[in-house]
């Protein structure tokens, strides 16, 4: 039962390869299979496990750790909103209630839809623009009420908000999971090769280079 | 790790004012314990690689920068070190780390099992802060969930120390429990469906500091402070386990592992651990039976009786017949001196040598006395080379596996397998050769260099195992029998030749059952005596104790029951051994039994072997004698009475003793302490050891200096496998239909039943699936079955598990072949 697709098995694999001991591809990997499915499945961590020489637990354990890896259903949408102390001083609280009730959502839910889910952020470290939210890990800056509720308008019109946000991105909203619009590539060049540490006896390549 | 033993400068540091030394290397908190001050501590287990988790240990250090709190289980002691275990400050963050262990820790205590001997418990009342601001509501789990069939979790307990789970991963390699989310709700569990299945798991909750981790069969039994403990050796299988058995109203309630440097550090399998329910199972034989007379000719059915009846139906039996028609089998469940005196009865009394205590699963004897001998230590030594002629250690001798695990993984050792089949450590190994069934000989020739028939692939192989010998003085040879479908000479003749070409190499002979070192030391052997001497040599010196000795070599099991099967045999001494399970040729075992005039079995439970007997003695078992245990490196140690046997039950030595007294009046020994002293006298290799003070030996044992003898062993031909034959390879596994597991509630129902393997090429080519049935079909009998393929099988060869529930392999098994070759016929 492989949970990655075919084109993301290669991609694993490919992972896998960069790495002395495949049991260090254990994060990318469930980064990959979150990209896939939005969350991590049951049959994604055992197959990631095969593939990195570890047990399904270790997985589990590794990946829980990690805030930003989901072991249940995520919407396409993850909004969080701050509350910790500079965005509840001006104003995350109201902004979380209004979340709630536009959404109809408890916090930690999905929405019927399966488009957002809405959970409770701590410090997303730009007090200076309190309020915040974010939409994916997108940050959107002295948030109001009004200005959730178009960006949610924007996303249920499959159109993007990046525009709002404050990064003055013009590109498209990806779906939860997706870690960078762009797929990471290591040239056969610019790879440091996979030497088991243990058999390095050397100094590393650069220093030769300099001397 | 660094290995503190080989650096020759000591460190200095100064703990409390007091100038004390360390090993360089030696981690602060155990160097403080070494020299007499305990600093508090959770996580750190001086077994496991330190981890920092909890921050008990903290102390104030100074290294020259000034005093600083450290976690004095991190800290590598260095020269000048300056430690204050006793300041201020240091007591204040002990307090604190209690404070904030405390605040989610449920106060449980009454209820719970760890109460009385917690670590948590008592280190709060020792270096606690004594009281507790917190006043809110503790995070709470649901109560004790099961991480497999015998250790249960409760989750509220747990100080997250990361024992269990290092324990999990480093020592055993079965990383099945893990740290799970993180921060407050971190915690210790499984994966959903998959439980925490290992041989070992039972040492995570003797390592558990706190209550968290529990094992079924103590829970809720008795209050550590009601159980009364006695040090005792393991005698299951022949690591010999050091082990406490702790006892509360006369009955065994747990055993532990004690951690003894030279053997097992401490760990147990589970199948050790939770034994001692068998011991204490109402189904135990309680006193002697006989045949009811009456219903002589009819079925044999066993009535109670006394047991001077049934020393005089022995006597009877015994006088009713010639020595030589005499046969005894077993003996390495008794203790050392209990072997020794039934090797006096069989041998010196009735004058029989059809005395075998292995039941053709283990080696010949004068192979084994060619050997160079060897330990544990001296096969785990840092940096050598172990290569494993047979046997997996994982399914046999668990504990002997962790140590070799630990070798390889920490102790840079380099392990070469030559094995037929996968074991248990292949995947650690340097080079993990498959040798075709009945090829060992071969690879060990083409080892030393000589001409072998062996494939070109597996001498390839061979050729990077020669320079690693080569470029290594330590070389310890593990000698186990890779399959029980084939004669033991396959594997001696291998040993015999590594030995010829690797003179300086030692070699640990894998033996499993109890003390059958034991038994061969004392001569329950056939063509030995008391000290390994042959029959010749010895007689001399048992001539003013034995009234007689035999003159010829007598019959090995196998050969007892083949001439059995002749009528050559009408009496058959069972000591504690069970043929009909235990003996690979199940059908001949039957036959023999059948012909046989009388049975006498010495047991603890009825089984297959006791019911078919006229006259059974009901023994003692290892938690109700006193006595000594011979390991597998012939390493003594003893054994300890602990609780009074059930019913009229005896230990062994007073049975032999006691028909001593039937058969020769007023011969010695009488008592106990005249059979040590008899031992001592007419063996040789215990000539320096005194029996009767056996107890006072440490947990460390005494290791006795055996010697070495000559022998000339006369080759074998394998006949060549026939194309589209099947070799058939028998293995054990760890657990299996055995009598004691049988009556262990926590041990029952672990046995994996059979699952007959075939390399999945094999199958295609006969266009068999895993769903067809087959018939597997041996020169004695055939069996129907379906095979699992499976690739790790090596092709040619059927691979199944020994003495598991479904189809009986021992029906393909005709013991009187070196090798069992099969067909496959589909249905
Ligand atoms: S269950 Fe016990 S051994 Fe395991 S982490 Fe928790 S306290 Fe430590
Ligand atoms: S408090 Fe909200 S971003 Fe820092
Ligand atoms: S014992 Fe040192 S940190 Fe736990």
């Amino acid at each position: 039962m492989a949970f990655f697709n075919e084109e993301n098995e290669e991609i694993a694999k490919e992972i896998v390869g960069r790495y002395p001991v495949a049991r260090s591809a254990l994060i990318p990997l469930l980064h990959l299979a979150q990209e896939q499915e939005g969350w991590i499945t049951k049959p994604a961590m055992e197959q990631i496990a095969e593939l990195t020489d570890t047990t399904s637990v270790e997985v589990l354990g590794t990946g829980t750790f990690y805030e930003m890896f989901k072991f249940h259903p995520v919407g396409k949408y993850l909004i969080k909103v701050c509350t910790n102390i500079s965005c509840q001083l001006l104003g995350a609280d109201e902004l979380f209630e209004h979340v709630k009730t536009a959404l109809d959502v408890e916090e930690g839910s999905t929405t019927e839809d399966g488009l957002f889910t809405f959970e409770e952020a701590e410090c997303v470290a730009a007090c200076t623009e309190a309020p915040c939210f974010t939409v994916n890990y997108r940050y959107f800056h002295r948030a109001t009420p009004e200005l959730f509720d178009e960006v949610v308008v924007d996303l249920k019109a499959g159109e993007s908000p990046l525009s709002k946000g404050c990064a003055d991105d013009q590109g498209v909203m990806p779906k939860h999971g997706t870690l960078s619009r762009v797929r990471q590539q290591i040239p056969k060049t610019r790879s440091a090769g996979i030497k088991h540490p243990e058999e390095i006896k050397g100094p590393p390549s650069w220093i030769e280079e300099v001397v | 790790m660094t290995d503190i033993t080989s650096a020759e400068t000591a460190v200095s540091i100064t703990v409390d004012g007091k100038k004390v030394t360390a090993k360089p290397g030696e981690l602060l908190i155990d160097a403080c314990e070494r020299n007499g001050t305990y600093i508090p501590r959770f996580c750190h287990h001086s077994r496991m690689q330190p981890v920092g988790m909890c921050r008990m240990c903290l102390v104030e250090i100074d290294t020259g920068r000034g005093p600083a709190l450290q976690p004095s289980c991190m800290i590598e002691c260095s020269n000048e070190m300056v430690v204050d275990t006793q300041s201020k400050k240091t007591i204040k963050a002990q307090e604190g780390v209690l404070e904030f262990l405390l605040i989610n820790h449920p106060l449980d205590c009454p209820i719970c099992d760890k109460g009385g001997e917690c670590p948590l418990q008592d280190q709060t009342m020792a270096f606690g802060p004594g009281e507790s601001r917190f006043i809110e509501e503790k995070r709470t789990y649901r109560k004790p969930i099961p991480v497999n069939e015998n250790v249960f979790l409760d989750r509220e307990r747990c100080v997250l120390c990361d024992r269990c789970t290092r324990f999990a991963d480093q020592v055993a390699g079965d990383s099945l429990i893990h740290f799970i989310d993180r921060g407050n709700k971190t915690q210790v569990n499984t994966y959903p469906d998959q439980p925490f299945s290992s041989y070992f798991s039972g040492n995570t909750v003797q390592i558990c500091p706190v209550g968290a981790l529990t094992a079924a069969p103590f829970r809720f039994k008795a209050r550590p402070w009601d159980l009364t403990e006695v040090e005792s050796t393991s005698t299951f299988d022949s690591v010999g386990n050091r082990i406490s058995v702790q006892e509360s109203r006369d009955r065994v309630l747990r055993f532990t592992g004690v951690d003894s440097d030279s053997v097992n550090w401490g760990w147990l399998t589970d199948k050790e651990r939770f034994i001692f329910e068998a011991y204490s199972n109402e189904n135990r034989l309680s006193g002697p039976l006989t045949t009811n007379e009456v219903a002589e000719g009819s079925q044999k059915h066993a009535v109670a009786t006394s047991w001077s009846e049934a020393y005089e139906k022995f006597v009877k039996a015994i006088n009713e017949t010639t020595p030589e028609r005499i046969a005894v089998i077993g003996g390495s469940r008794l203790t050392n001196e209990a072997q020794y005196i039934w090797s006096k009865i069989a041998k010196g009394i009735i004058g029989t040598d059809n005395v075998d205590a292995q039941l053709d699963d283990g080696f010949s004897p004068e192979v084994l006395l060619s050997l160079n001998p060897s330990t544990i230590d001296k096969t785990c030594k840092p940096g050598g080379v172990i290569i494993l002629l047979g046997a997996d250690p994982k399914e046999e001798l668990g504990a002997l596996y962790l140590r070799l695990r630990h070798a390889i993984l920490q102790d840079q050792c380099k392990l070469i397998e030559l094995t037929p089949t996968k074991t248990g450590l292949s995947q650690l190994a340097t080079h993990s050769i498959r040798v075709p069934p009945g090829k060992t000989l071969e690879a060990v020739k083409a080892l030393s260099g000589e001409p072998s028939e062996l494939e070109d692939d597996i001498l390839k192989e061979l050729t990077k195992v020669q320079k690693i010998i080569k470029n290594n003085d330590s070389i310890s040879v593990l000698l186990g029998r890779t399959s029980l479908a084939e004669t033991s000479s396959i594997v001696e003749e291998g040993a015999i030749k590594l030995q010829e070409y690797l003179p300086k190499a030692s070699f640990l002979p894998l033996l499993r059952r109890g003390n059958i070192n034991g038994a061969i030391d004392m001569g329950l052997s056939p063509g030995l005596l008391p000290g390994r001497c042959d029959l010749e040599e010895g007689s001399d010196k048992l001539q003013n104790y034995w009234p007689t000795c035999p003159t010829h070599k007598g019959f090995k099991t196998k050969e007892m029951f083949e001439a059995a099967t002749d009528g050559q045999i009408d009496v058959l001494i069972l000591l504690a051994a069970d043929p009909i399970m235990d003996f690979p040729d199940s059908q001949l075992v039957q036959e023999a039994l059948d012909r046989i005039e009388t049975v006498i079995a010495v047991d603890i439970f009825a089984t297959d072997s006791v019911l078919q007997a006229d006259i059974v003695l009901a023994a003692a078992t290892a938690t109700e004698i006193e006595g000594s245990f011979t390991n597998l490196e012939g390493r003594i140690s003893p054994i300890r009475k602990s609780v009074t046997p059930p019913g009229t039950a005896r230990p062994d030595w007073m049975i032999a003793l006691d028909l001593v007294q039937y058969l020769v009046p007023n011969l010695g020994p009488s008592t106990f302490k005249e059979l040590c002293e008899e031992i001592s006298l007419v063996s040789g290799i215990h000539k320096d050891f005194d029996f009767s003070k056996v107890e006072q030996i440490d947990k460390e044992g005494v290791v006795l200096n055996r010697g070495k003898n000559k022998t000339q062993t006369s080759l074998i031909k394998i006949p060549k496998q026939k194309a589209n034959s099947f070799r058939l390879v028998v293995t054990r596994s760890m657990y299996d239909k055995g009598v004691l597991s049988a009556h262990s509630s926590a041990l029952k129902g672990l046995a994996p039943g059979s699952r007959i393997k075939a390399n999945p090429k094999d199958m295609e080519k006969l266009g068999i699936t895993s769903d067809s049935t087959v018939r597997l079909i041996g020169l004695k009998g055939e069996i129907q079955t379906r095979l699992t393929p499976d690739p790790e099988t090596t092709r040619g060869t059927i691979h199944a598990l020994w003495n598991q529930d479904g189809p009986d392999i021992r029906k393909l098994i005709d013991s009187s072949l070196p090798v069992n070759d099969l067909k496959i016929e589909k249905i």
